[in-house]
């Protein structure tokens, strides 16, 4: 009876599998298990330090509820102050110097070799990180905010320009050749025909940018780069868990304004 | 579009003379604030360190070339435990990402008032604070170690899977989950037939693109302690080992090409 209730009804059916070929999610599948138990076995982990920890853990989110803004609250003021400024002035400066690289690192505007040059900065300048380029300009300039500040501005370069080379190489070129017809000089072309295409998106992607330059101005203190990382490193350090805490709640609600307004700012503009 | 008379022609101008004027005011603004922020930069600056900068730049490329290379050897295992940091670190956050992702997402969320607020303030938390960060509070609390490093790296990538996550999921066909329950499907079978394949792709390259990321973090937070190449680089650093730190550099440098080649060959798979 069931084989006949099986034959009316056919096979059941299931799912396809992620990846098509049977062998391919067998290896890949192996290897990743493989990788796993190597991982755990290289990896060592003193429970018994965990387990003192968790006591510390619990004060640490304690703290949350009971930040200490008053008994630090000067040196609070000032890292913050000196990170607001150090992200503003990086923002602007990298904003600056990655719109002409931006345009030699577009192919439809820029000859071969000013692309490739352009390329090539940006290529370098995303591959560094922050937090080294700290460490080699903290060592080169000394401590204090302008090894910081030149940092964010080198980091800003990479990552605005190839964003906006990319919008700019996507952009209608129909606008751009009308203007050209009617006999505009190079900087006119730029001006009239390719800017107004790319202003929504580089507007949205300098807020983005700024957002993304005070999120790493908190960290660039712990190597001397200036900014409230390194009041923050201290107050680890010292185990003051509750003026920790004030400055992390105070850099999470930095972060979400600017968010906020960054998300306003690109609506209108959009 | 303004259109001016001017001796009997037209002219055309960009803007009215409101609209320039308010221009002209912005930009005095953010010259003003540029300028402040500048010379309080400028303050805080040792300039004569400054005008001395390519003399150390000069010495600093002296000592630092050629790169030790036999030091090479004493780098395999941490390098395995950067790889590790940053494989296993995303393992982590992907799991506790997905369902943070459905509670955050509008319409997968139990409870728009309850859940989603709450799912949204992890992801914001997690997020606005840098790994190394996560690091030095969690070596305070766990102990130095590769260990710390995973977990600061899991935590800081939640709120980054969970937001591209839930973003994917909000821009779902809702035709498909509808047909899906029109079948009479289960709560869980909706997630698991109507929306689980619709973000599977994207999912896998948020994966990707995150461990790409984390490779990139990984390989500095041995600067706080948290294991991996990072840890040789701020010793080397401490001793003023330039050959050593070169060759660190380098490998890092290499680590971060390999891993963005990576991870643009298999989201090209996907996609």
């Amino acid at each position: 009876m069931s084989t006949e209730l099986e034959a009316i009804l056919g096979k059941p059916w299931k799912k396809q599998p992620f990846i098509q070929r049977r062998w391919l999610r067998w290896v890949l599948v192996a290897g990743f298990v493989a990788y796993l138990i190597a991982a755990f076995m290289t990896i060592e982990i003193n429970w018994s330090r965990v387990y003192e920890g968790l006591e510390r853990g619990k004060q640490f989110v304690l703290a949350f509820t009971s930040p200490d803004f008053s008994s630090r609250s000067g040196d609070i003021w000032d890292g913050m102050i000196e990170s607001i400024i150090m992200t503003v002035a990086s923002s602007v400066v990298g904003i600056a110097i990655s719109i002409p690289i931006a345009l030699g690192a577009a192919r439809n505007v820029a000859p071969l070799p000013i692309y490739m040059i352009c390329r090539g900065i940006i290529a370098v300048s995303r591959a560094l990180q922050e937090i080294i380029v700290a460490i080699l300009l903290v060592a080169i300039f000394g401590f204090g905010p302008l090894a910081g500040f030149l940092t964010l501005s080198f980091a800003t370069i990479g990552f605005l320009s190839k964003l906006l080379a990319e919008d700019i190489e996507s952009m209608d070129r129909v606008q751009a050749e009308a203007i050209k017809a009617s006999g505009a000089k190079w900087m006119q072309w730029i001006n009239y025909g390719v800017q107004p295409q790319v202003m929504p998106r580089l507007i949205g992607l300098s807020m983005y940018r700024l957002d993304i330059n005070f999120r790493e101005s908190a960290i660039l203190g712990l190597v001397g780069a200036g900014g409230i990382g390194a009041t923050l490193n201290t107050a680890f350090d010292r185990y003051e868990y509750d003026t920790a805490a004030a400055i992390l709640l105070i850099i999470i609600i930095i972060v979400m304004a600017l968010e906020y307004l960054s998300g306003l700012i690109r609506a209108r503009v959009q | 579009m303004p259109v001016q008379d001017y001796n009997d022609q037209k002219l055309w101008q960009r803007r009215t003379g409101r609209e320039s004027l308010f221009h002209w005011v912005l930009w005095l603004t953010g010259v003003a604030i540029f300028a402040y922020c500048w010379q309080q930069i400028s303050d805080a600056t040792t300039w004569f360190f400054v005008w001395d900068a390519p003399r150390i730049a000069n010495d600093i490329w002296t000592r630092a070339t050629p790169p030790k290379w036999e030091y090479f050897t004493q780098l395999g295992k941490p390098i395995w435990d950067t790889l590790n940091i940053a494989t296993l670190g995303t393992i982590i956050a992907l799991v506790l990402a997905v369902p943070v992702a459905f509670a955050a997402a509008r319409n997968t969320t139990p409870s728009r008032f309850l859940v989603r607020p709450i799912a949204l303030l992890i992801i914001v938390a997690t997020r606005s604070i840098n790994s190394l960060i996560w690091a030095l509070l969690l070596i305070a609390i766990i102990g130095p170690g590769v260990f710390a490093g995973v977990v600061a790296i899991a935590i800081r990538s939640i709120g980054f899977c969970a937001k591209l996550l839930y973003e994917a999921i909000e821009e779902i066909d809702e035709t498909q989950v509808e047909a899906i329950t029109a079948t009479g499907a289960s709560r869980w079978q909706i997630m698991a037939y109507g929306i689980v394949p619709q973000i599977l792709p994207a999912f896998a390259g948020i994966a990707v693109f995150r461990w790409d990321i984390n490779i990139r973090e990984s390989t500095v937070l041995g600067l706080v302690g948290a294991g991996g190449i990072g840890l040789q680089l701020s010793s080397s650093l401490n001793v003023l080992a330039w050959p050593q730190v070169s060759l660190i550099l380098l490998v890092i440098l290499l680590a971060v090409v390999i891993s963005e080649w990576v991870s643009a060959k298999v989201r090209g798979a996907i996609i």
